[in-house]
Formats: structure tokens, sequence, C-alpha cells
């Protein structure tokens, strides 16, 4: 009924003004304030340069590059403090032991099977805001040699937060964003070290799925990136759907000529839009068809792979270029984000 | 005893007791089940098995609780009876109250050992074992009735079984007892593990540990004592000086015999069979055998202490996780008036999602204000809604039954706490667009019911937009649904306003003008957006009552917002409804639309009051448009019922104005008077029936003789009928006064 009551002041500055007010439930009344439920931003600003060569030393990033590490997204860790990391470290290689030899008393902080180093990666942030990132590693000592023999590295992960200001300007105090996960090593260990982070620390984690949206993001982001070495193929595959049996179609591009392709597409340098990213696709797109006659629009890209990194839709990421590393967890960051709220 | 037994049988074939046979709670309550209950579950040949199964179980139980000394062994009853515990033990585990009678015989040396060793491998427990059996049974180890073996095969028991024991208190208070069993060589490995499984730090004593240094150097380095020790210096390092070996590949030798995959069969097949949530006293030990991804099981995890405390202990130096600390464990908190003696120092668990299945720990959230807990709360709920989705992620639908009990569960918690979740909400926005509207139906509906009430309204398009397109396109049943459901959002916002009016009378919050203004935008267009749906749908489906009834009973919610809920808002419901409502062929919808009527008449008068006594300074006026239209429908109305000359004075633009030619054409005879309350199709039933009451021999059906006093005597039938709402429509709207010359719909003034 027009006329019925007064307009409404600014709905969303209600909201900002009057946090728990006006509302049937406690909750964050952030999260919402994107209001976009998943969906992608229509553009993104490229990471700036890489920081790499500035700030950081490549080689303390190197054992990050050229595995597979697959992708979880991590709601805000609960009372997480780095100043506490040997004691989580501790913590930990009791509850795993305590998991491996279940009912039986564990003692804290003696030598055990598996050590486990839990330190932080202080190169390994976007911005300012952004928390350090939490490296975790399992390694094994065989029982036989003794203590200063050699140790094997046998699983790790870590927690990053890229340019997470999204998620992080709206947390309390108490809470650490972290909401970027990677793990390479036996999904037993992912298993045993996320149940801890879980309980511990009452977060949550979650399987990061890349879209092939994403994907076709990524592919545009990664082949406008300048690297010095004679750059590998860029290669996507697709997979068939409603087949019988699984068909997948690899497509590789010689990467200068993705280059020049991508450089006619983009518009304003630094800034990469959804129109751009599909203008770039259907070019490829085209290109496939002239010479297949298959129209690759129907099929779903399910792997990226540049010189850059190499990304699968199960979330799974290899990362290949150290100054680009912070670039691509910049994205990685972004989409664990938006499965988080 | 076989005749006996086939005998029973088929006196009560048709008592059948639960699919639930296996519900543990059945167990706890008492073991019987309530038959009355059970009547409206299926009925299988399996379940009347089951049933007499119990009843032979309850027989054994009796038997072996007066059982006499020195029964021989071939004896042919003590052998049946012994049969029907092991087969059922195996198959469904024992009731709580069956251990302490099978303790007691089996430890009493009263029967052979080979009886006592059978009964204690079938002490399989279905749910948990009480405290007390176990304390009984410890003094009758204390008396050494039993045997050496029988004694062993107890404490292997009870290594086995010590999870299951539903409380420790009492049995810890036994600590010095079992020690003293420590001396006997063959128990001791055992004792040291029971020892283990007991030992807190307050167990841990200087003379303790001399005995255990003394047994040490007696028997040799053995595992199990050191073990032992090596907790004791765990706990209380400055007492334990001796160096331990650090690693050890086995302390203890298994003691879980034949009971380990008793239980977890047992275990496994009462999940299966009972779809409810079961309490889970084991946190840790939770089935594996699904062949899903680490993470992606739907498990609400246990309630335990939150260990991360490291702050406090940094002075200590060492990371100490066993000290008692200040704060009360929630794994203790098991009644009401531990929560209300504890509430100052209790502390949520580790995992916020535990809370909803605790009442208790529920309770403690509705007094705490800390916005942390409900962001913790939010994380793990949104994350798991989204996961666990049935029709969001592909390959989840075959887990369809547990999400739905997720979505119940959630869904109770809402109603405990009497408010909406934002993690729910976020869920219903993003996953309604996907919605085939059958999958979990009535669990998402009913969490539609719950969305919080926010001031600024994203529900057009993430709500409204997506329901009405499942609204439209399904079928009757699935369109009440979602009407009842919009009903229950409308009161759930309006008892948070008349909640939040109240507590902000007692403090000075900020001004109201924003929140009030922006509730009272968002509910009017939930009830604009009900009475647009109302409007297509009485037209797709054409006019039932069964949806009109579910359209009204919205409508009695919005009539009275204004004295009920003190919501400066009344909107009157569309003509596409109310006109329907008017011309129904029935009288329980005619009837239902004039209590309506007459409640916006009720509250539009008290609003016109307080407008014009203005006693306090009113930031709303209805406006004269609410006003108008509710004029415009009484009119109508008293034209319909009453003065019979609808036709002319509807004033509606959709009304029944209607030119006198046209209505000729029709060749109704009396068309004037065809809706008055004796025409009216909706009331002709009546009319016809108040006839043959009050002219029993008139055959003619002369309804022209309902008029003067025996129109009077016809209301009063009408009334005596049960037409409440019709009668107060009358009473209130209707000048009776004047009834000689057409009666005047006594309008409210504008």
């Amino acid at each position: 009924a027009p006329g019925l009551v007064p307009a409404m002041e600014s709905a969303d500055g209600a909201v900002r003004t009057l946090p728990s007010i006006g509302r049937l439930s406690r909750g964050p009344t952030f999260g919402r304030a994107h209001g976009r439920f998943g969906l992608s931003p229509s553009g993104r600003l490229l990471p700036p340069a890489p920081r790499s060569q500035e700030n950081a030393d490549p080689q303390r990033t190197a054992f990050l590059l050229r595995k597979q590490w697959t992708l979880y997204s991590v709601t805000p860790l609960y009372r997480f403090s780095d100043t506490h990391l040997r004691d989580y470290a501790r913590l930990l290689s009791a509850f795993i032991a305590a998991e491996k030899q279940k009912g039986l008393a564990v003692e804290v902080g003696v030598e055990l099977d598996i050590k486990v180093s839990v330190s932080s990666l202080p190169d390994m942030k976007g911005s300012d805001q952004d928390q350090a990132a939490i490296l975790v590693q399992l390694s094994s000592r065989s029982a036989a040699s003794s203590k200063n023999s050699e140790e094997k590295l046998i699983w790790s992960g870590w927690f990053c937060c890229v340019s997470g200001d999204d998620l992080s300007e709206n947390v309390p105090e108490d809470f650490t964003c972290l909401p970027l996960f990677l793990a390479n090593g036996g999904e037993s260990y992912t298993s045993i070290v996320g149940s801890w982070f879980q309980k511990t620390f009452d977060c949550c984690f979650r399987r990061l799925a890349i879209s092939p949206l994403n994907l076709t993001w990524m592919a545009a982001m990664w082949t406008g990136c300048k690297v010095d070495k004679t750059a590998s193929a860029m290669e996507l595959v697709f997979s068939v759907p409603c087949l019988p049996q699984p068909l997948n179609i690899s497509y590789a591009i010689h990467p200068e000529d993705a280059k020049a392709l991508w450089d006619t597409v983009q518009k304003t340098p630094g800034e990469i839009t959804q129109e751009e990213v599909d203008v770039f696709m259907d070019c490829l797109y085209s290109h496939f068809h002239r010479h297949f006659k298959i129209h690759l629009s129907a099929t779903k890209l399910v792997k990226v792979s540049t010189a850059i990194a190499s990304a699968h839709c199960d979330g799974i990421i290899k990362f290949l270029q150290s100054q680009y590393l912070t670039g691509v967890l910049m994205l990685l960051t972004e989409l664990a984000i938006s499965q988080i709220q | 005893m076989q005749r006996r037994q086939s005998s029973k049988t088929p006196k009560q074939p048709l008592q059948i007791h639960h699919k639930n046979q296996t519900d543990l709670s059945a167990w706890r309550k008492g073991g019987r089940i309530d038959p009355e209950k059970s009547v409206q579950n299926h009925q299988s040949p399996t379940n009347q098995k089951s049933d007499s199964k119990q009843d032979s179980l309850e027989q054994a139980l009796s038997y072996f609780e007066k059982v006499q000394d020195h029964v021989s062994l071939k004896n042919n009853v003590l052998q049946k009876h012994l049969t029907t515990v092991e087969s059922i033990a195996l198959q469904r585990g024992l009731p709580p109250e069956g251990f302490d009678v099978l303790l007691n015989v089996a430890l009493s040396g009263k029967l052979a050992d080979t009886v006592n060793t059978r009964l204690l491998k079938s002490l399989v427990p279905a749910s948990v074992i009480p405290e007390t059996s176990v304390v009984s049974s410890v003094s009758w180890l204390c008396v050494s009735k039993c045997s050496g073996n029988i004694q062993l095969l107890f404490l292997r028991w009870l290594i086995t079984v010590f999870d299951f024991i539903d409380h420790k208190e009492q049995l810890h208070a036994l600590y010095g007892f079992f020690f003293s069993f420590l001396q006997d060589e063959k128990m001791c490995p055992y004792v040291c593990h029971l020892l283990y499984l007991l030992t807190r730090k307050e167990s841990v004593k200087p003379f303790r540990i001399r005995r255990l240094l003394d047994l040490q150097a007696k028997m040799g380095m053995q595992s199990h004592l050191q073990a032992l020790l090596s907790l004791y210096k765990l706990f209380c390092p400055e007492l334990v000086t001796i160096t331990l070996p650090g690693k050890m590949k086995t302390y203890f030798k298994n003691s879980e015999g034949p009971w380990k995959a008793a239980i977890n069969a047992v275990r496994r097949r009462n999940q299966e069979n009972s779809p409810v949530l079961q309490p889970l006293f084991l946190g840790t030990a939770q089935p594996q055998s699904r062949k899903r991804k680490w993470n992606t099981q739907l498990i609400i995890p246990a309630s335990s202490t939150n260990k991360n405390n490291l702050e406090e202990d940094r002075e200590k130096n060492r990371v100490d996780l066993y000290s008692t600390n200040e704060s009360f464990p929630v794994e203790q908190l098991q009644t009401f008036s531990q929560l209300l003696q504890n509430i100052h120092h209790l502390e949520f668990p580790s995992q916020m999602g535990s809370v909803l299945t605790n009442p208790l720990l529920l309770h403690y959230m509705n007094c705490t204000k800390d916005e942390s807990i409900y962001l913790r709360l939010y994380y793990w709920m949104g994350q798991t809604l989204q996961e666990e989705c049935t029709w969001c992620v592909a390959d989840n639908n075959q887990y369809e039954e547990e999400f739905k009990d997720f979505l119940e569960t959630v869904y109770k918690t809402e109603c405990f706490l009497q408010e909406g979740f934002s993690s729910c909400e976020e869920f219903l926005y993003k996953s309604l667009p996907l919605w085939d509207g059958f999958c979990c139906r009535s669990q998402i509906l009913r969490l539609v019911s719950w969305i919080p009430l926010s001031s600024f309204s994203e529900m057009k398009s993430h709500l409204y937009d997506p329901l009405a397109q499942l609204f439209f396109t399904s079928s009757l049943y699935f369109k009440c649904s979602v009407l009842e459901s919009l009903k229950e959002l409308l009161q759930n916002w309006l008892n948070w306003h008349v909640i939040h009016l109240d507590s902000e009378s007692d403090s000075q919050v900020h001004s109201l003008n924003t929140t009030l203004s922006g509730l009272v935008n968002v509910v009017a267009e939930l009830i604009h957006f009900v009475g647009w749906i109302s409007t297509v749908a009485l037209r797709l489906e054409n006019n039932p009552t069964f949806l009109l009834y579910f359209i009204l009973d919205f409508y009695e919610t919005v009539c009275d917002m204004y004295l009920r809920y003190n919501l400066p808002l009344l909107i009157m419901p569309p003509a596409g409804v109310f006109y329907p409502a008017l011309l129904s062929m029935d009288s329980v919808s005619l009837n239902q639309l004039c209590y309506i009527m007459y409640r916006y008449r009720t509250n539009l008068v008290a609003a016109k009051e307080n407008e014009l006594s203005k006693t306090k300074i009113l930031q709303f006026k209805f406006s004269s448009q609410t006003y108008q239209e509710y004029n415009q429908y009484i009119i109508a109305m008293v034209g319909c019922l009453w003065t019979s000359s609808v036709f002319q004075k509807d004033i509606h633009p959709q009304g029944l104005r209607m030119d006198d030619e046209l209505l000729k054409k029709t060749t109704v005879q009396e068309f004037k008077t065809s809706f008055n309350i004796v025409y009216h199709p909706a009331m002709m039933g009546y009319a016809v029936l108040f006839l043959q009451q009050a002219w029993p021999d008139d055959t003619t059906f002369n309804f022209s003789l309902i008029k003067g006093k025996k129109w009077n005597w016809y209301l009063e039938y009408l009334y005596a009928q049960g037409l409440k709402g019709l009668k107060v429509f009358i009473e209130s709207s209707i000048n009776r006064v004047s009834q000689a010359s057409h009666s005047k719909a006594g309008n409210v003034q504008v």
C-alpha cells in the first residue's frame, strides 16, 4: 500500500549501525553485505606487480612449487594465535599418535614416530591485513635410526590468506582468517590434521572445487603473465559429458599465440572483465571448431595448465612460478572466501 | 514352556512394536514400549518376531534373577534362557537394565563356570551400561565368590566396554579397590589397564607410586606396570622421578575379547535401523564405513571441553591439558540443576555445532550475549548445510534421510531458541532456486518459517521469486504447505517484534525509527506477496475450500497485527481473496471471512481511537486507503449478506456492482436477495434445515418465510450451529436498531 508508512531509510545503513537490532537472529550481518551468494564478480583486478623480487626470497617458497596441492576452504579459526605454534605442534603430534593408537593415553611433548612442525610463512600474504600463512609439516623418523638422522617429509599442508580483506575485515578479534588450505600427502593425514584443527579451533574444512567458469578466468589471467624462460604450452582439457565412456579433449596452444590473442582482447592493463574472458575463450573455441568441428563450449573445462600454474576442477593446483605464487593464491583465496560466506 | 510360549504369541498378534525395535531410547525409557504408540508403525512379520523375542528376553532375565544355586548344566530351562540371552545380545545388544541381573548371577558363583563364561561373553550393550551394575559386580569381585578365570574375563569385559558405562564417578571412588587387585599376578595386567583408564590426576598418590615400584622390582619390567607409571608421571612428573623408556609399542595385552566385534555389529545395525540422530557418546568412534571423502559425512560433533586454553597456562611454560580447570567441563553437564549451579564457570564446547543436540547448552546459549558463539555456529552450520544439501551437491541424494534429520534438528533448535539462524537463511536463499519442491519438502518449508527478520530485505529475489515459481507449478497440497509456513514466518516475525518492544522499553536503545519502519516494510512485503500468490492460486485451482482455508488462516493473523502484536500495520486482503471467500460455496470460509472482517474492524477502531486521543505521539498512522478499502469491503459484505443491495452498492472496482439490465438477463428471479444469509449458497443448507425444524409440515422450502421475528430465530439458529464468526460480525458491523429500514453498515468513520 503506497503511503502506508514513511519510506524506510537506507536499509543497508540501518543494519550497519545497528548490528544486532532489526534481525530475528543473532549472527553475522556481514557476508550478506555482498549479496552475491556465490556469484562471481564481473571484473577483477590483477594482482600488483609480482612481489617476490622485492621482499621475498624465492628460495623460501620454492618447496611449494611443482607439487600437487588439494584445495580446501576453511572458516575462520577461533582463538588461534601464531605465538603458540610450537605448542600446537606438540599437541598435534600427540593427537596424531593418539589417533594411531586409539584408546591409549599419549604424553604431550615426547618424541613420537611422527614429527610435526607448525611454522609461519611470513612472505605468503597479499596485504598487511592478511594473516601470515601457516605451514604444517609431518615427517617420519624411522624407529631404528637415531634422533639426528634424516627425517622424511610425509605430508604437508598450509593455510593462507592473500588479500582476503573481504573476510578478515568483518571478523571479530577472536577469529583468524586463513580461508585457503592446501594439502599435499596422504588423505589420512589430511583427515587427522584437519580434524584436529576443526576440534581445536572450531573451524570447518570443505573441499574447494574450481568451477569451469573460474578455470576460464585462470586460463585468461595466466596467459597474460610474462614468463622469462621459454614457456611450456598452454593446455586446456575438456571433458565431454553424457558419454558411456569418458572422453577428454586436450587443447594445447603455443603460449606466445595465446598471449598474442589475449593482448588483442584485453583493453585495460591490470584489469580483467568477465566479458574479456568470454571473448578470449570464444576465440579459442571457434578456432578449434574451424579445425575439428567440435563445439568446445558444449563440453566442460576440467583442467587448465600454463607455465604459471595448473589447476584442475576437482580443486587441485600445482604452482610452477614462484613470482606468480601470490597472484594465484589471491584468486584462490577469493574462491575460498566465496565458499565460506 | 515351548507350548506356553507359542500359545502366548497369537494372543497379541497386532500389538506390534516399532520399526525401531532397536531404538535405544525405547530401552532407556524402561524397556517396555507403549503399545499404543507403536500401533501407528507398519506391521510386518519380523516385528512380530522381535516382539516375542523381547518377551523371551524378559523371561530369561527374570529367570536369572531368581535362579537358585547349583542348577544342573543340563537343565533345559537354563539352556533355553541362556541361548535367548546370547542370541539377543549378539543381534541387538542388551538393554541397560539387563546388566545388573546378568552380572550378579555370573559373578556370584551360583552357576557353573561354563554358564558364567557364556553369560559374560554375551554382555554386549545396546546403549549404555549402568554404573550401578558395575559397582555391584566389583563388590562380588571383592568377596571372590567366582573363579579366577571369571574374574579375569570380567576385567577384560570391563576394559572393553569402559566407554559404555553411563557414569564413572562411583567407579572412580573404587579406585583403591581396583588398585588392591594389583597384587594378584594373573589379574595384574588387566587391572593395570583398567587403572590406566580410570586414573585422574588426583588418583596419583605417593603410596601408590611406591606400590607400583615395589611391584616392578618384584616382577621385573612389565609393560603394563610401565604404562601405568608413565601415566602417573605424566600427571605428576614431580612424584615419579624414575626414567621410563620413551617409546612403547604396546602397553597392554589385547583384552577386547569377543565383545568388540559384537558391539560394533550391534551399533551398526542399530544405527541403520534408527533414523534418529543418536547422542554420540563416543565422539571419536564414528563409523567410517561409508565411502565418502574425509569430512563429507554429516556428523554433529559431540560436546567436549574446549582444550584450547593455552593462554592461561603460559606461565607454566608447558601445555597442560590435564590440570583440573576452573571451568566446568561440558561433558559432565547432565541436568538442569547442574547448569544452574555451574552457569558462572561453564564454557562452551570446543565445537559449537554440538549444542544442537544438547538442550542444556541451548539454554545456556540463550542467556549469553557473546557474539562469537553465534559466529562459530554460523560457520559450521552454513558449511554443513551446503556440503550436505542433497539437491545442490551431486551424488548426495543417497543421503537424503540423513539430511532430513539434520534439517529437522536445525528446525527444532530454532524453535527452542525462538530465533532463526542466519546460516540457515543463507542456505535457503542459495538452495531454493535449485530446489525441486519435493526433496525434504516439509523440512525446508519449516525452515522457511524461521527466516530471520532483517530490516533490509533480499526476500524478493531470494525467497519470494523462487518460491512463487514452485508454488504456481506445484500441487494444491504444496500450495497449502507454503501458505502455512509463510503464516508461521509472519507469526515468528510478529512475536519477535513484540518481545523486542518489551526489551526496548527496559533500556533506552537507539530510536526505533529505522528498524520499526524497516520492519513494517518487510512485513508488508510478505503480506502483499501472500495476497498475490493467493489470488493467483485461487484462480488456478478454481477456488477450492481447502486452499481458501489456508489463505484465510493467514489473514487471521494479518487482521490482528495492530492489537495483538502492537505493529502499526494493517493490510486488507486483495479483492481476489475477499470476493472468492465472500461468495464461497462453503460456510466455513464465509464464517472465517466474517471473523476476519470483525477483527479488522476492531483493530481499525482501536487505531482510530488512539489516533484521536493522542496519548502519545504516533509515528505511524494507517493510511486513509486502508480505511477506505475496509469500508468498501464492509459495504459489499453487508450488502451481500444482510441488505441484499450488493449489486447496487458495492463500490469496489473489482466488486459485484452490476446493472439491473445485466442482472435481468440472468433470468434469476430474486437476484437481489440471492446472496443474503438465507439464499447464499454457503448458507442455504442451514436455511433448509431451519425451515424443516420451524415448519416441519411445509415441504415447499419457502425461504421467504424467514423474515421478521423468524429472521432473528434464524440468526440464533445459525449462531447455535457454531457460526461464531458470523455472529461477531453481525453484532459488530450491522446496526440492528434501524433494522426495519434497510440497516446500514456500521462503518468505521474515516
